[in-house]
């Protein structure tokens, strides 16, 4: 059929071609596949397809080197979410998602539009949504503007997942001024469902028809994908237009309809219109099926009059599906929607012709051969350079840095490192979040991770989101093992066993040689942790472009895990519980202060090695940790992680404000280590755990050739930490830990509650 | 005993009710859907969390209009027991049902978080299963649930013995603001002039088994069975 343009689109020039971002290696590309030149619409259609958001084109071929398989693994990368087989014929659906750049320049909107992405692309799996978690950066508290954009993506999380009601269990939280103009937002969404219900992305069958689902399209977030592959600029907020709007109480029938549809039978297969919307979901479902479809854009129910197809293609308006369904079955697809007060309309059907084809009614506007819209995309592996700057930085001589002077009391530092918003108690943040709805949240936000039971069995499962970036930063490869091993330890503690992640991963602009070799190291770093931790990658999200004139964040490269608890009764908490319980380490101290907390609040240091991450100790002590668990002799486990062992024993007699412990430690062991590293340095491979016998965790520890030693006793008469280190007696008192550790975030909160933050905030009241 | 859970579009607390009376007490229930009319002969209704039908104009301005809601309020004028839970609470106080409003929570945030309540009537159909002035924990998750009424509402309430449940400090909350949104009087609950409806923001149904944290919130549904029953 012979493609003709629209009267009244532009002529395709030169600079109407780098409008669209296309490169003119790019632009020769879509020439040579079409055989001609392209239409406005086809130009939009390949500017949003070939995007480094949905393309991957800078990531794709490391990415493929990750271990993504595992005998329960039964849905690897590739499609809407990664599943896993947990017994009783029941399977976890997961995903991570990022939505950093509308969340930069409208932090309400940006931030909950990202929840609803990431629920949708779980349901459309046939899983029920059970649980959210995200993983947040921001900049330094003391800016306006930060306190600003951290209010408002806190605020947009939380109404949106509060609204569908599936509970926010847990996550993270960081602050450094890497991130003062570009903060980080992932969101990662947790489903349940039997295996046989699983649903994919995958359209086949010719003559069926292709359905558009959900909310109406409007003229909102058009290009959000090709904005989300730019780096940001003083002109980014005149994008703002391109942020999509959410409407959670829609995405709450969307998902009701979408999971009666999955169980009718009635279709084949269904995606979120997520980032270039109508388009990508299309050509996508399209591809994995290997078929071709028409799509009628004059039958796409929309919002207002007149919308082009290049519009109707590329709005990334909220809520909405495409849905492929069997023939014939249209109304009974009509009725369950209708019953959902959605709306359900047939704009195209699979063909045996092999053609991506847009016809708006007698013209066909845009037409790609085969599946070649998608399989075309360019791949390029730029080239690697580590940057001179980090190297220095990395190999700087930090135990060189003299100590403050207030350093000569060190529970001095331990309450500075307890304030600092990185490390300080996040209720601030996840009381704003629903995290009981559901009635499945057996560990809620607070701990090493969430666990979430699996109703009709005796199991549950672990979560947790992870990464440091200031790690990854000053070591991108030993940065994405540590994050990978980190929240393996924290699933793991509370018992947990790790099975497989979904990353996220948020870097800045791969052209860049000295960025392209932080993506790729991390990506090889991650690799070999998930393959030493038998943790497979089931998918994910690559994020580039994170920078601003002022420069790139940190590699951030985050993982969202998930564990599987194989029993109720083994659920362990963080923190301590029991008098007269000793303590014990798991794991070895040492001198290893690079790339700490330590380092970057009490000196404003970003520099030296991050600790070494020895993979097979991860993967023993974890074993270890487990063995213990189960046989029923661990009452608590915390992950000793930011601020070291002096703030693991802190938040284990504190973190749970209701009822605090005390405990008092003896580190003479370790006396011969400077002071400052035993206690604040962030060695890997450490956990503190208390139990009512000591002799039995020693005893699994050393069955896997874990270093362990009691340390201490749990003690709540004396409302006293103290720790012991050889003749010097550190004591500080629990209420003081407590109240600082609780009311840091609060507090900078409530200060800052200035007239021009309530300005600012009052743009995001909805 | 038959228990009735009305499922609004927006409603996100109606399988939790639901496996509350169907888990926590093994009795019957069913879902009862906001377009219809047909109460399946229930004998109490639960009129759960959520949001309704987005409530992005006011809380349970839209659902009483409901085909539903009509059949709700001549069960509650019947007598028979209705049991309002946090967006419930605000939609059957819109409908009438319950006296006072339900105002955006005093911090304008949305707090989700295990409270301390005092029982202060242990004799109604809803909470003879707890001990006069007992403490109890349960959860809320709640945007808008600054109770408000004119101070006679609040008088005849306190005098009528209607206040069920107020935010109470216990031992370990002393640090803290123990009411949590702002409510006149610290009003967590109430009951109507009948005793056969309480209104209250927390959430007994989350709270019916201790691997969650708290059962204290059993009784409720204990003390329907046996006042309902008898």
């Amino acid at each position: 059929m012979t493609v003709t343009a629209r009267p009244g689109d532009p002529a395709i020039t030169p600079a109407l071609v780098a409008e669209h971002g296309l490169t003119s290696d790019e632009y020769d590309r879509l020439v040579a596949m079409l055989g001609r030149t392209p239409t406005f619409t086809e130009l939009g259609i390949v500017s949003a397809l070939w995007s480094e958001h949905c393309s991957y084109k800078h990531s794709r071929p490391l990415l493929k080197t990750l271990p993504t398989t595992a005998p329960y693994v039964l849905q690897g990368p590739g499609e809407n979410a990664g599943v896993i087989a947990i017994g009783h014929g029941l399977a976890i659906a997961f995903k991570i998602e990022s939505h950093n750049h509308p969340s930069a320049v409208e932090p309400y909107q940006g931030a909950a539009t990202g929840v609803g992405g990431i629920l949708r692309d779980v349901f459309t799996m046939g899983a029920r949504p059970i649980a959210l978690l995200n993983s947040l950066r921001f900049g330094s508290l003391d800016s306006a503007r930060v306190r600003y954009l951290f209010a408002g993506c806190v605020k947009g999380i939380g109404d949106y997942g509060n609204c569908v009601g599936i509970p926010t269990v847990a996550g993270e939280v960081v602050f450094d001024p890497a991130y003062e103009g570009n903060p980080l937002v992932n969101a990662m969404c947790v489903g349940l469902l039997k295996e046989e219900e699983l649903m994919l992305a995958v359209a086949q069958g010719v003559g069926n028809p292709i359905i558009a689902v959900g909310a109406r399209t409007g003229r909102d977030g058009i290009h959000g994908a090709s904005f989300a592959s730019e780096d940001l600029s003083d002109a980014s907020e005149a994008k703002r237009p391109r942020v999509q709007v959410g409407d959670p109480f829609t995405e709450k029938l969307l998902l009701e309809a979408s999971l009666e549809l999955i169980h009718s039978g009635h279709i084949v297969a269904i995606q979120d219109m997520g980032a270039a919307g109508l388009v990508s979901s299309s050509a996508e479902m399209a591809a994995r099926g290997d078929v071709g479809v028409v799509i009628d854009t004059l039958k796409v129910p929309a919002r207002e009059e007149g919308m082009s197809p290049y519009e109707l293609l590329l709005s990334e308006s909220q809520e909405r599906m495409l849905v492929v369904a069997r023939v014939g079955r249209e109304d009974h697809v009509r009725a369950i929607l209708e019953k959902w007060d959605l709306t359900a309309a047939v704009i195209g059907e699979v063909i045996a012709e092999p053609v991506y084809r847009v016809v708006e009614g007698d013209r066909v506007v845009a037409e790609f051969p085969g599946i070649r819209l998608v399989t075309d995309c360019p791949m390029y592996t730029p080239e690697a350079r580590e940057s001179d700057d980090i190297k220095r930085r990395r190999a700087e001589n930090v135990h060189a840095i003299a100590e403050r002077a207030e350093e000569a009391n060190p529970m001095w530092t331990l309450l500075e490192l307890l304030a600092s918003p990185t490390i300080a108690s996040k209720r601030w943040v996840y009381q704003q979040y629903d995290h009981t709805v559901r009635t499945g949240t057996v560990v809620g936000p607070g701990g090493d991770a969430a666990v979430v039971r699996i109703r009709h069995t005796d199991t549950a499962i672990a979560l947790k989101t992870d990464c440091n970036g200031r790690y990854a930063f000053l070591d991108p490869r030993e940065g994405a093992r540590i994050a990978v091993a980190e929240a393996a330890r924290n699933v793991a503690c509370t018992g947990g066993r790790p099975m497989a992640i979904t990353n996220n991963l948020n870097f800045g602009n791969p052209k860049r040689p000295e960025v392209y070799y932080q993506l790729k190291e991390a990506v090889a770093g991650m690799g070999e942790a998930c393959l030493a931790l038998g943790t497979p990658v089931t998918g994910g999200n690559v994020s580039l472009y994170n920078e601003n004139p002022a420069g790139a964040v940190y590699p951030t490269p985050v993982v969202g895990m998930v564990g599987l608890i194989d029993s109720l009764a083994h659920v362990t908490r963080s923190h301590f519980s029991t008098d007269g319980d000793s303590i014990v380490l798991l794991g070895n101290n040492t001198d290893e202060i690079g790339a700490s907390e330590y380092l970057q609040r009490i000196h404003n240091v970003v520099a030296g090695a991050p600790p070494h991450c020895d993979l097979a100790a991860e993967r023993a002590l974890i074993d270890a940790l487990l063995q213990a668990i189960q046989a029923g002799v661990v009452r608590s486990a915390h992950d000793c992680a930011d601020g070291g062992l002096a703030v693991a024993l802190a938040e284990c007699v504190m973190m749970d404000r209701a009822t605090p412990t005390g405990a008092h430690v003896d580190l003479t062991h370790w006396a011969g280590l400077p002071v400052r590293a035993l206690l604040f340095g962030e060695a890997q491979a450490r956990v503190v755990v208390s139990t009512p016998d000591p002799d039995a965790v020693l005893a699994s520890a050393a069955e896997h050739g874990v270093p362990a030693a009691i340390i201490g006793t749990v003690g709540a008469a004396s409302g006293l930490l103290s720790m012991r280190i050889g003749e010097r007696q550190l004591t500080v008192s629990v209420a003081e830990l407590a109240d600082t550790y609780h009311e840091a975030i609060p507090r900078i909160m409530q200060r800052s509650a200035s007239a021009q933050d309530v300005a600012l905030a009052s743009d995001s009241v909805v | 005993m038959k228990f009735g859970i009305v499922t609004f579009p927006g409603s996100n607390g109606d399988y939790d009710a639901y496996q509350s009376v169907v888990e926590g007490l093994g009795e019957k229930a069913v879902y009862l859907w906001h377009k219809d009319h047909d109460l399946q002969h229930v004998d109490v209704v639960i009129l759960p969390g959520g949001f309704s039908y987005g409530d992005y104009l006011r809380a349970g301005a839209i659902a009483r209009f409901s085909p539903i809601m009509r059949e709700v309020v001549a069960h509650a004028e019947r007598g028979a027991p209705v049991l309002a839970i946090c967006n419930g609470f605000q939609i059957a106080c819109e409908a009438g049902l319950l006296p006072g409003a339900l105002l955006r929570n005093a911090s304008l945030k949305f707090v989700c978080a295990p409270v301390s309540l005092r029982v202060e009537n242990a004799s109604s159909n809803f909470t003879s299963a707890y001990g006069a002035n007992q403490l109890i924990t349960l959860p809320i998750a709640h945007g808008d649930g600054r109770y408000s009424a004119d101070e006679e509402t609040l008088d005849r309430l306190e005098g009528d013995g209607r206040v069920a449940f107020r935010y109470a400090p216990d031992a370990l909350q002393a640090a803290e603001s123990y009411n949590p949104n702002g409510s006149m009087r610290d009003i967590a609950g109430i009951l109507n002039a009948g005793g056969n409806v309480l209104g209250m923001m927390p959430h007994p149904e989350r709270a019916i088994d201790s691997v969650l944290g708290s059962a204290d919130g059993l009784p409720i549904i204990e003390s329907i069975l046996h006042r309902v029953a008898a």
